[in-house]
């Protein structure tokens, strides 16, 4: 029989191959199933994988067809990845938590003959997309549970069966077809959500993730045997980089959690020792453990504060090998028995070697707060036509203001209008049937415009200021960054999310949606009743934190004299929580500023017209798809200006 | 609204009369239960539902009448026979223990298949600790069905009601019932917390094929998702039929869904 061995491990089912042969006995994908954390060895996810390729050749799956993937993070998605390339396929995944018309957006672009959903949930949006996208044919499902009485599905092990038949008849079929595979070719579609426009579906070749993979891999030293707990979505480039190609370059054992609700358990059980966590859980993190240390006693709480401002003062030099006083050194020293190492294992991250943020600027606060702690906690900057690195902070060479150094093989300008672009290994090939876009993006020697703004500073590290498209000017000239703005204001526990207005205007003002959690954690020590979002989001004493919050905002803003022009003069606190099922956010978590300005075109209004409240009424969509209503009048608030400072001499 | 079709009966109520001193909380009430089916008890606040429940799992003892369950006629249904011939039920005003987990409830549950000694179990020692396991693996298998992975080792005083609704119903399914008794499971719910209810109602009746008897305030789950519909008032019984008939029956509407003035 012809091996796979002969030729290089150029596409990721021969890593796997390669991996089963030289490392098979070790784990590669722990599941949590019935309370106990499932192991599958290298070699039984090749075989589980060969399997289910062999089974969709025998479903009729044929090179370049296209099989959507919907599903939270399980093995048997992965392996369906490896399998769909095993075959010349095209694996697709999709975000999980779109509703059916999102998705069958995605399905009709991609052209797809072939979806795995992964539960009843999934195969329900599928069966619906059947309806009206003729194109796609076969379902294949994974959990059977509610789908008793559905017909003309496929199940996975029912395909599974069918493989094993195919390669018990035909043992060469699937070496040969593995074979036949090549390093530049397509190896995934990702489609980029997209704060504006359809999404557009990004073609990765094999070559463009592998290469990037093993580059980051060797940047950070990661070693077979590291653990990493996939909990992001799998249609997304982070999770593919991380759990697929680097899971499959390096020997990583990829663990996936019991279900979402679960992910800190499964986080703490498993103890990662590579993880990425976007700066949203960060800091929903840091929430869960303020409100706690809040309830707590008072001797729990001093001995927290004291040992948290120390860290905060010295653990980040520590962490980067730097000078500290032998005093405070001890204390630090008691302060990790007593406080900090317990607090790092409740989080789940004492065994982190390598850790990183990105997708948003994080907040300086909640950054230093992981580093204090003695994580080594670091930003990297990518994008999905990157296949994911474009900088990363190396370590020991961590500075919270910027997003790091080129990863290796990447060059990086800045054009005239002040854009990053890059090059590398990782560029993506295309934009799926659409080389108007392709075009748009990538310059024909491979420069990509990367759509944010920034510059690298003398250390040679990237800063990034804002979306290229986004940084604006006040009427007065003031430089305008609204993200710059929103995250200052998002550190506070008490703000969820906000959006700042102000580009051709006057000055600037905010949308705030408050915390439920933290704010509802406040109002009680304030014995203050409600019994909703929208009636907590109203009361007046409410609006006061949050308008003592601004202003601090406005103080720091103050401190800087580019924006110190850019303080929040107005904000209202929005009676509803944005949510990417009413298109306010993307599914990846971004405000869509725009639409946002035009849903609330009253609120907006009322921000820049004086009026000390204005009217609303806006429809909501529920998570089964249903819609409502909310209605209310929204206060608006004033907030005093900070004088800037002015440096003495 | 469903059609579907059963014929053997899993429980036949006979001419079943109860009364507390001079109050009549049921008189005469005749009806069955075919194996498979969701059957519904409806009637309004005082109508004797909730009593009738106590008087099939043998909590009550009517003064007349009996019950015949899977062959066997009784006069009175004595609580642990009933749970031990497989009924099981959860109860209108939630009954687990608060200060155990999640888990340790569902545990309970399993408790008449438990063939080790309580001094065995209590050591969980040798035989005893395999059987543990092999309960807590059925245990895992309620916990993975009902969605309540996420709250496995917390104190159920603590969770929101709807959980711990629907802990309970993990606890009586862990009994791996025949017949499963349901006092108002979606009161006191929102929306979601009710659907989500249904859906798992619906799950067991079909997945597990356990005969479901339930009463439900709520008119629109009741019709939704139930083949069989008892209605009851003063303790009487006005109304039997399938959610249609029992729709256009004049007196059920009169009692209890009202009348169009």
């Amino acid at each position: 029989m012809p091996q796979a061995a002969a030729t290089s491990d150029d596409t990721f089912p021969r890593l796997l191959a390669r991996n089963a042969r030289e490392r098979g006995g070790k784990p590669a994908y722990r599941e949590k199933e019935y309370g106990i954390w499932q192991t599958h060895s290298w070699a039984d996810s090749d075989a589980q994988a060969r399997d289910f390729a062999a089974g969709l050749a025998a479903l009729g799956f044929k090179r370049g067809d296209k099989l959507i993937i919907v599903g939270d993070n399980r093995p048997r998605l992965y392996w369906a990845i490896c399998a769909a390339q095993m075959l010349g396929g095209i694996p697709v995944p999709v975000y999980q938590d779109a509703v059916a018309s999102e998705m069958a957006y995605v399905v009709e672009n991609a052209e797809a003959r072939f979806a795995l959903g992964e539960d009843q949930e999934q195969v329900d949006k599928l069966l619906e997309i059947r309806a009206t996208v003729p194109a796609l044919q076969t379902i294949i499902y994974d959990d059977p549970r509610g789908l008793r009485e559905y017909t003309d599905l496929v199940s996975y092990a029912a395909a599974q069966a069918k493989g094993r038949a195919l390669r018990q008849e035909k043992p060469g079929f699937l070496d040969a077809e593995i074979a036949q595979g090549k390093g530049a070719d397509p190896s995934i579609m990702l489609y980029t959500s997209g704060t504006t426009g359809r999404p557009k579906g990004v073609v990765l070749s094999y070559d463009n993730l592998r290469v990037t993979a093993q580059n980051a891999a060797d940047f950070d030293g990661l070693v077979e045997g590291d653990e990493i707990l996939s909990y992001l979505p799998m249609a997304w480039v982070g999770d593919h980089i991380f759990s697929y190609a680097q899971g499959l370059s390096v020997g990583l054992t990829v663990n996936c959690p019991e279900s979402a609700a679960t992910v800190m358990t499964d986080l703490r059980e498993i103890g990662p020792t590579y993880y990425f966590a976007p700066p949203r859980i960060l800091e929903n993190l840091i929430t869960t453990v303020m409100i706690r240390m809040e309830d707590a006693g008072r001797l729990k709480r001093s001995m927290f504060r004291y040992f948290m401002a120390l860290s905060q003062r010295i653990g980040g030099a520590l962490l980067d090998g730097k000078a500290v006083g032998i005093g405070e050194r001890l204390m630090y020293r008691l302060g990790e028995l007593l406080v900090i190492g317990p607090l790092r294992n409740t989080l789940g991250l004492s065994r982190v070697r390598v850790a990183y943020t990105a997708g948003e600027a994080v907040g300086p606060d909640i950054f230093n707060f992981y580093r204090s702690l003695g994580i080594n906690m670091k930003q990297l900057y990518g994008q999905t036509e990157a296949s994911v690195f474009v900088t990363m902070h190396p370590n020991g060479d961590v500075r919270l203001e910027t997003v790091g150094k080129p990863a290796p093989q990447v060059e990086i300008k800045v054009n005239d209008n002040g854009e990053i672009m890059f090059r590398s290994p990782g560029v993506f090939l295309e934009y799926f049937k659409n080389p108007a876009a392709t075009a748009e993006t990538k310059t024909p020697d491979g420069w990509v415009h990367s759509g944010d703004a920034g510059y690298l500073d003398e250390a040679g590290h990237l800063r990034i200021i804002d979306r290229a498209k986004d940084v604006g000017k006040l009427r007065d000239g003031t430089l305008f960054a609204p993200k710059f703005i929103e995250n200052k204001l998002k550190f506070f526990p008490h703000i969820n999310e906000a959006v700042a207005f102000g580009d051709n205007r006057g000055f600037v003002s905010a949308f705030i949606n408050i915390d439920l959690v933290a704010v509802g954690n406040w109002a009680e020590k304030q014995d203050i009743a409600y019994a909703s979002y929208q009636e907590l989001a109203s009361h007046p004493k409410v609006h006061g934190l949050i308008a003592e919050e601004v202003a601090q905002v406005n103080r720091d803003l103050a401190a800087d004299p580019k924006m110190a022009g850019a303080q929040i003069k107005r904000f209202l606190v929005l009676p509803k929580l944005l949510d990417a099922d009413d298109g306010e956010l993307t599914r990846t978590r971004k405000v869509r500023r725009g639409f946002i300005a035009e849903r609330y075109g009253a609120l907006l209004k009322a921000l820049y017209d004086g009026s000390k409240a204005a009217h609303i009424r806006t429809e909501v969509t529920f998570e089964d798809g249903r819609k409502g209503v909310v209605e209310g009048d929204v206060a608006i608030l004033d907030v005093p200006a900070a004088e800037p400072l002015r440096k003495a001499g | 609204m469903r059609n579907r079709q059963f014929t053997e009966t899993l429980l036949t109520v006979e001419n079943i009369s109860l009364s507390f001193g001079g109050v009549r909380a049921l008189s005469d009430i005749s009806f069955d239960i075919l194996k498979g089916e969701v059957r519904a008890i409806i009637g309004p606040n005082g109508a004797g539902k909730s009593s009738m429940l106590n008087c099939i799992n043998g909590f009550y003892h009517p003064q007349q009448g009996a019950i015949t369950y899977k062959g066997v006629r009784r006069e009175q249904m004595r609580p642990h026979e009933a749970a031990e011939q497989g009924i099981a039920r959860t109860f209108q005003n939630i009954a687990l223990f608060k200060g155990m987990s999640t888990l340790d409830n569902i545990m309970t549950g399993r408790n008449l298949k438990m063939r080790s000694g309580i001094f065995a179990q209590a050591l969980r020692w040798g035989p005893a600790l395999r059987e543990e396991i092999a309960h807590r693996e059925y245990v895992e298998r309620v916990i993975d069905f009902l969605e309540i992975q996420h709250v496995r080792k917390v104190p159920v005083g603590q969770l929101p009601y709807g959980l711990q609704k629907r802990v309970e119903l993990g606890r009586a399914l862990a009994a791996e019932p025949e017949l499963l008794l349901l006092d108002e499971p979606m009161a006191g719910m929102n929306i979601e917390e009710k659907q989500d209810m249904c859906r798992f109602v619906l799950e067991v009746n079909e997945e597990f094929g356990t005969t479901i008897c339930l009463i439900e305030h709520d008119m629109g789950v009741v019709m939704d998702i139930s083949d069989r519909v008892v209605v009851l008032d003063y303790g009487r019984k006005i109304g039997d039929g399938t959610p249609e008939e029992v729709k256009a029956n004049p007196e059920v509407i009169a009692a209890y869904l009202g009348t169009a003035h």
